[in-house]
């Protein structure tokens, strides 16, 4: 398992550890956003959940202020293994900047695939906690994949894509059995395989199809989130079905500088492997 | 069959009787702990550099009671409310997202520290987040 990280990822895994480990026993002053109100960093780099990005902008930079995370995801099912390396800034609690590196290890062919991610988010309206109107973001994700040869090979008719998606966030406050309810419904215009994992749309599919993403997360307590997500896809490589995603998510804000989720997930059939379930593991650091 | 009947409603009526959820004003843990929440957070806005700037000029005896009265009122606990209305009191300060965000964030501190069940805590943070559009940016 391990060897499909290489090295230098190993030794990102063993910085990140330290600096949490620093973050937690030190920690310091991020912005002035409530715990968690950030959301953490999803496998695109996009700050939101686990697999779906939410209108909530990165980290805890209130008005005014500027914030940086940085995240570490894990997916491992039965035959694939996703590692999302990821960063971000963000400004005034409106605006975010996002850098993420996926590597895609496809295990029974022993080889991985390489996408980056540059993702730009902007809240129009609403707000998280104050106002009965949710909070509104529109964001775009730029994704290159780097080693197109196997998408290629399995009909992917391009190396780049544009995601394009609004979502609403919302916290309902005492919403349920006296706790907070987050919930996000997010709609993306992609043309992406596997999110961009397997290329750009195919001979079949050259336009964008709009795809429904959903996340419910009750916070049980001030720091800990108990959720749930789904994430449709669009269904176009002839030489495979792809199936939506499904995940269920445990998050622990530990303070303001540091966060990790552990979960359970559901990619259905990847590339003419049926049933990829496993487990979902990031951290983010915050300030 | 009929004391069957006659029992259940009985049940249920006592049961819906002991049920009454008490006010938040007696989940908060009444004027003792009210006042304890807000001498505990008037010392988190002493020691807090971004916010206390606000409060140069204020009358702190005068804040403090008028917060206790106020938390009390829309507790639904046994106080009527006799200072100026959110929007009146805050005219003027400017007061930003980041300051509003910081006294919430004192005020979730503070109660985690007095021990106040985490529902209560909510319940109370649903009746004053509302208050953001008159505190704010004024």
């Amino acid at each position: 398992m391990v060897t499909a990280i290489p090295a230098t990822g190993r030794a990102l895994v063993r910085l990140t550890l330290a600096v949490a480990a620093l973050a937690i026993a030190l920690p310091i002053q991020a912005g002035s956003k409530l715990l968690g109100t950030g959301g953490t960093s999803s496998i695109e780099g996009s700050a939101g959940g686990g697999i779906v990005p939410w209108a909530t902008i990165a980290g805890y930079a209130s008005s005014d202020e500027w914030s940086a995370t940085a995240g570490y995801n894990r997916v491992l099912v039965d035959d694939f293994q996703l590692t999302t390396h990821s960063a971000a800034v963000s400004y005034d609690n409106h605006y975010e900047l996002s850098l993420a590196r996926q590597q895609f290890w496809i295990a029974p062919l022993q080889l991985s695939l390489e996408q980056q991610i540059i993702g730009v988010k902007v809240k129009v309206a609403g707000d998280l906690l104050y106002s009965d109107l949710p909070q509104l973001s529109v964001g775009a994700q730029f994704k290159h994949q780097q080693r197109f040869e196997v998408p290629q090979a399995v009909g992917a008719l391009r190396q780049n894509g544009i995601d394009w998606y609004a979502s609403v966030s919302k916290v309902y406050l005492d919403a349920i059995w006296g706790r907070n309810l987050l919930t996000n419904a997010t709609v993306r215009l992609t043309k992406a395989n596997q999110t961009g994992l397997l290329g750009f749309g195919s001979s079949d599919a050259t336009q964008y199809q709009a795809v429904a993403e959903l996340s419910a997360a009750l916070l049980v307590r001030h720091d800990v989130a108990i959720g749930i997500e789904f994430k449709q896809k669009p269904n176009q490589l002839a030489f495979a079905r792809e199936d939506h995603w499904k995940d269920l998510f445990v998050g622990w804000f530990i303070n303001r500088n540091v966060s990790i989720v552990a979960g359970y997930v559901d990619l259905g059939s990847i590339a003419q492997l049926d049933d990829q379930t496993g487990f979902y593991f990031a951290i983010q650091g915050a300030y | 069959m009929r004391l069957i009947y006659v029992c259940v409603l009985v049940w249920l009526v006592t049961a819906c009787t002991a049920a009454a959820k008490p006010s938040l004003y007696q989940q908060l843990g009444g004027e003792v702990a009210i006042t304890k929440l807000v001498d505990g957070l008037l010392v988190k806005i002493e020691h807090d550099p971004r916010i206390v700037h606000h409060f140069k000029d204020t009358d702190i005896a005068r804040f403090r009671s008028k917060l206790i009265e106020q938390l009390c009122h829309i507790s639904d606990g046994p106080c009527q409310y006799t200072g100026s209305t959110m929007q009146e009191s805050h005219t003027g300060f400017q007061i930003t997202a980041a300051d509003f965000d910081r006294l919430v964030q004192h005020l979730i501190d503070v109660m985690t520290e007095l021990h106040i069940p985490l529902d209560a805590q909510n319940e109370l943070l649903a009746r004053l987040a509302p208050m953001y559009k008159d505190v704010t940016y004024r």
